[in-house]
């Protein structure tokens, strides 16, 4: 796991016969030489790919079910090959830890290597120069000229050691040490990102306008924590919904209906007994809490409606979150009625801001913000399937088994309602009102301790590339000929100012001369 | 951004600026094919009047490049914002970065020898992107809203454009060595041969391209730690291994592996170059495929 050759480990024990420290030192410098960390690094590269082709769990649960329905006979094998959790599987883990093993198996011993050089003088002159990747020779009566060239170089701010016959300078000892500090940076970016998932956490929830969230584990709709991650440590802040304006455009034609901007107005109390701070949270500019930062990572319509049966009671009523089905906001909505007499019943629903009628005679929306609002429902009686206990998904209703009694085939045709109207429902089940409209903000709470530390382990990985990368080390030696003096220059990497250096170092001999 | 005026007048000049662009794109293509074949031309009179040809490529591949720029510009003024928000637009200020990060490179003279592969290589970009890729000028959705668009996104340009021109002469520095070539002696492949005897030494070819790769890599790195910081503020999430996020790490450890290869005895040379040409290939199946075919969240491209 190093930028330099000239450590692998593994070729200094080729004796045919090992002990088991034997092996275990060949081990050793096979894990840490640099071919293997090439290796490791390609599988890591070929081994991430199948996360990009197969829906993941991490970031798309839903994907990942919807994958299982489509292909029932080979999701479960892949599954127990972690294709769905790749970046957290066994296989995938083994490939990173193993590049991290060489990597530090790497750079301990380089680091005492480069200590020890940091602190002793350039390397004695080779014998023989002429085979340098820079050299030249000059005949030459001048004297001093060793001490002139020693001189030139320290100018230049190489570090010299000179001799009766020869200068040997060395320069760029900072880039093994940004080499270094890149790698063992990497390694901290790796300690804060385990510490952080195991710190963190991320939690969701959605606020209807007027609706306000408390943060403790009921406030959420759904709650991700690391492990160890203590819910006592919540901050107990309070945010309300106080109002969501979305602005769409209306002005550019060939833009019309584009979302420009995305506003949650909130109030925040830091404490239950803080006064309340009004706020806005916007896509990319979150509002940050105590302990936590609030996100704005999506929106939709919520209509209130009220569901009564044929006396008049209330069966429910409030407002239901619909899900966005594409640009225009056409959204779908499920109600559950489980609670109903005579019968249980759901309403699978549509809304669309602003109606359109396709070919076909189906609604859609034809623009994202209520111009001309319309709800459709179709019905669905029988048993909803919630009074066994089995927790099921608000959003999707389970029509396997239930008999539709408007919409679709039914036989009656879907119910629709304006906003303020009242509509009858099929078989006596009651009456559906639409009250109002509102709008509701995907609220996402994250809050991970260790992101400051990864971010600032990448900078100084950043750091350490930058100088390692590009700062040249170079070597330059000088020494007495019988007929005058020769020059020579060798640096890590191929370096093309290094004849140039020969040549400004003979250049500087004239200057003085004169 | 609620008060954006679109100038759908001015985008349409932007598109006919590019269109003019490759029309001299290709002028300039075939003048360089021409120069190259007239400079490993056997005949010493040729070969003389090979430096005048490539004089005329170069201003003609200025003009084109001018022509290219103002396309661009327009496009953003057009918009009002940096005209780099869907693939359309990604791709005519890619292939423009890359002319321009060329030209500023010409200087070293053996750099020159690619101008073939760069010039179709720009030809070929603006040709998808104004024929598959073209969306009509339009507002920035809000999550790319963010001063983060022109940092990230010009960074990853920059990156793109260093990584071609690595993937160019890596490429010439493959053909250069390749060994079958050498041998064969069919009549057909002698004129190939020749034109292959007046590139740069392979030497040469591969210092450069390693420099090339290796500004690359500092800015593939930068682009990934940006991509991050944002990712964090628009997404909640500083890394959630979206497709791109995983595309972007896997031709991050690519190009890891290829500077590590530079400097592994018995990888560098040949098995090095073809890594920059698994990297590149990696980074035009990140731009094309991933952003076409591939669910997640940086569905940027603007076309349904």
């Amino acid at each position: 796991m190093s930028l330099r050759s000239d450590v692998t480990h593994g070729d200094e024990i080729r004796s045919p016969k090992l002990g088991p420290a034997g092996w275990a030192r060949w081990i050793w410098g096979q894990i840490t030489s640099m071919r293997t960390a090439l290796l490791l690094l390609l599988l890591l590269a070929v081994a991430a790919i199948p996360g990009s082709l197969l829906p993941q769990r991490s970031s798309d649960p839903n994907g990942v079910t919807a994958y299982f329905q489509a292909n029932p006979t080979t999701a479960p094998t892949l599954d127990k090959l972690q294709a769905f959790d790749v970046y957290s599987s066994a296989w995938f883990s083994s490939i990173y830890l193993l590049l991290f093993i060489s990597l530090i198996g790497c750079v301990l011993p380089r680091t005492r290597h480069h200590w020890d050089a940091l602190r002793s003088e350039p390397i004695d002159t080779p014998r023989s120069l002429k085979r340098f990747p820079a050299y030249l020779a000059k005949p030459s009566k001048q004297a001093g000229v060793l001490e002139n060239f020693a001189e030139q170089l320290r100018r230049m701010r190489f570090r010299v050691k000179v001799t009766k016959t020869s200068v040997s300078a060395e320069k760029g000892y900072v880039r093994e040490t940004g080499n270094l500090l890149f790698h063992v940076s990497l390694i901290g970016v790796l300690i804060s990102v385990g510490i952080g998932g195991a710190t963190s956490f991320s939690g969701q929830r959605v606020l209807v306008e007027g609706e306000s969230f408390v943060n403790n584990l009921a406030g959420y709709d759904s709650f991700s924590p690391g492990v160890w991650f203590d819910s006592k440590t919540l901050q107990p802040f309070n945010v309300k919904l106080d109002k969501f304006v979305a602005t769409f455009d209306l002005r550019n034609k060939t833009n019309i209906g584009t979302p420009l901007d995305f506003e949650a107005f909130v109030s925040l109390r830091e404490t239950p007994t803080s006064k309340p701070v009004a706020s806005k949270i916007r896509v990319n500019y979150p509002l940050e809490a105590p302990g936590a930062n609030i996100y704005l990572t999506g929106n939709g319509y919520a209509p209130v409606l009220t569901f009564r049966d044929k006396d008049g009671n209330i069966s429910f009523s409030g407002p239901v979150i619909y899900m966005p089905q594409d640009a225009n906001y056409t959204s779908l909505g499920v109600i559950k009625l489980p609670d109903a007499k005579p019968n249980q019943f759901g309403v699978l629903s549509f809304f669309y801001p602003t109606k359109a009628v396709l070919k076909t005679g189906a609604f859609t929306s034809g623009y994202p913000a209520p111009v001309d609002p319309l709800v459709s429902m179709n019905v669905y009686v029988g048993d909803l399937g919630l009074d066994n206990g089995i927790p099921s998904n608000v959003f999707s209703l389970q029509v396997h088994g239930l008999k539709q009694v408007a919409g679709g085939k039914s036989g009656t045709k879907a119910l629709t309602l304006e906003l303020g109207e009242t509509k009858q429902l099929p078989q006596e089940l009651g009456t559906v009102t639409w009250d109002g409209l509102k709008r509701y903000a995907s609220l996402d709470i994250d809050y991970n301790p260790m992101q400051v530390w990864i971010f600032l382990f990448a900078v100084l990985a950043f750091i350490g590339l930058i100088t390692s990368l590009l700062t040249p080390r170079r070597r330059v030696f000088a020494r007495k000929t019988e007929t005058g003096y020769e020059l020579a220059g060798m640096a890590k990497n191929d370096d093309p100012r290094l004849q140039g250096i020969l040549e400004e170092l003979v250049l500087g001999l004239k200057v003085r001369k004169k | 951004m609620k008060d954006v005026m679109l100038n759908p007048v001015l985008d349409r000049y932007s598109l006919v600026a590019i269109f003019a662009a490759m029309a001299i794109y290709t002028v300039a293509f075939l003048v360089f094919v021409w120069h190259l074949s007239r400079l490993s031309s056997t005949s010493k009179k040729m070969q003389k009047s090979a430096p005048k040809l490539e004089r005329s490529a170069l201003f003609i591949l200025i003009t084109a490049v001018l022509f290219h720029g103002a396309g661009v510009v327009m496009r953003g003024v057009a918009a009002s914002r940096v005209p780099w928000a869907n693939m359309y637009e990604f791709s005519i200020t890619g292939s423009f970065v890359i002319v321009a990060i060329f030209l500023f490179a010409w200087f070293v003279k053996e750099i020159r020898v690619i101008a073939v592969l760069v010039t179709g290589f720009a030809l070929l970009v603006l040709g998808a992107a104004t024929t598959n890729f073209y969306v009509q000028v339009k507002t920035l959705m809000p999550a790319l809203q963010s001063y983060w668009l022109v940092i990230h996104v010009t960074v990853a340009v920059l990156a793109t454009a260093f990584f071609n021109i690595a993937a160019a002469l890596a490429v010439a520095y493959l053909l250069r060595n390749w060994g079958r070539l050498k041998k064969s002696k069919a009549p057909a492949l002698q004129l190939v041969k020749r034109v292959l005897s007046v590139f740069p030494e392979s030497k040469k070819l591969e210092s450069l391209s390693y420099r090339f790769n290796m500004i690359g890599f500092i800015l593939w790195t930068f682009t990934l730690v940006a991509g991050a910081v944002w990712a964090e503020r628009a997404w909640h999430r500083y890394w959630g291994w979206d497709t791109k996020e995983v595309w972007t790490f896997i031709i991050w450890t690519i190009y890891a592996g290829y500077l590590h290869a530079t400097a592994t005895r018995g990888w560098t040379g040949a098995r090095a170059a073809w890594l920059s040409l698994v990297g590149f290939a990696a980074i035009l199946f990140n731009f094309t495929i991933v952003n076409l075919f591939f669910k997640g969240l940086h569905v940027y491209s603007g076309l349904k």
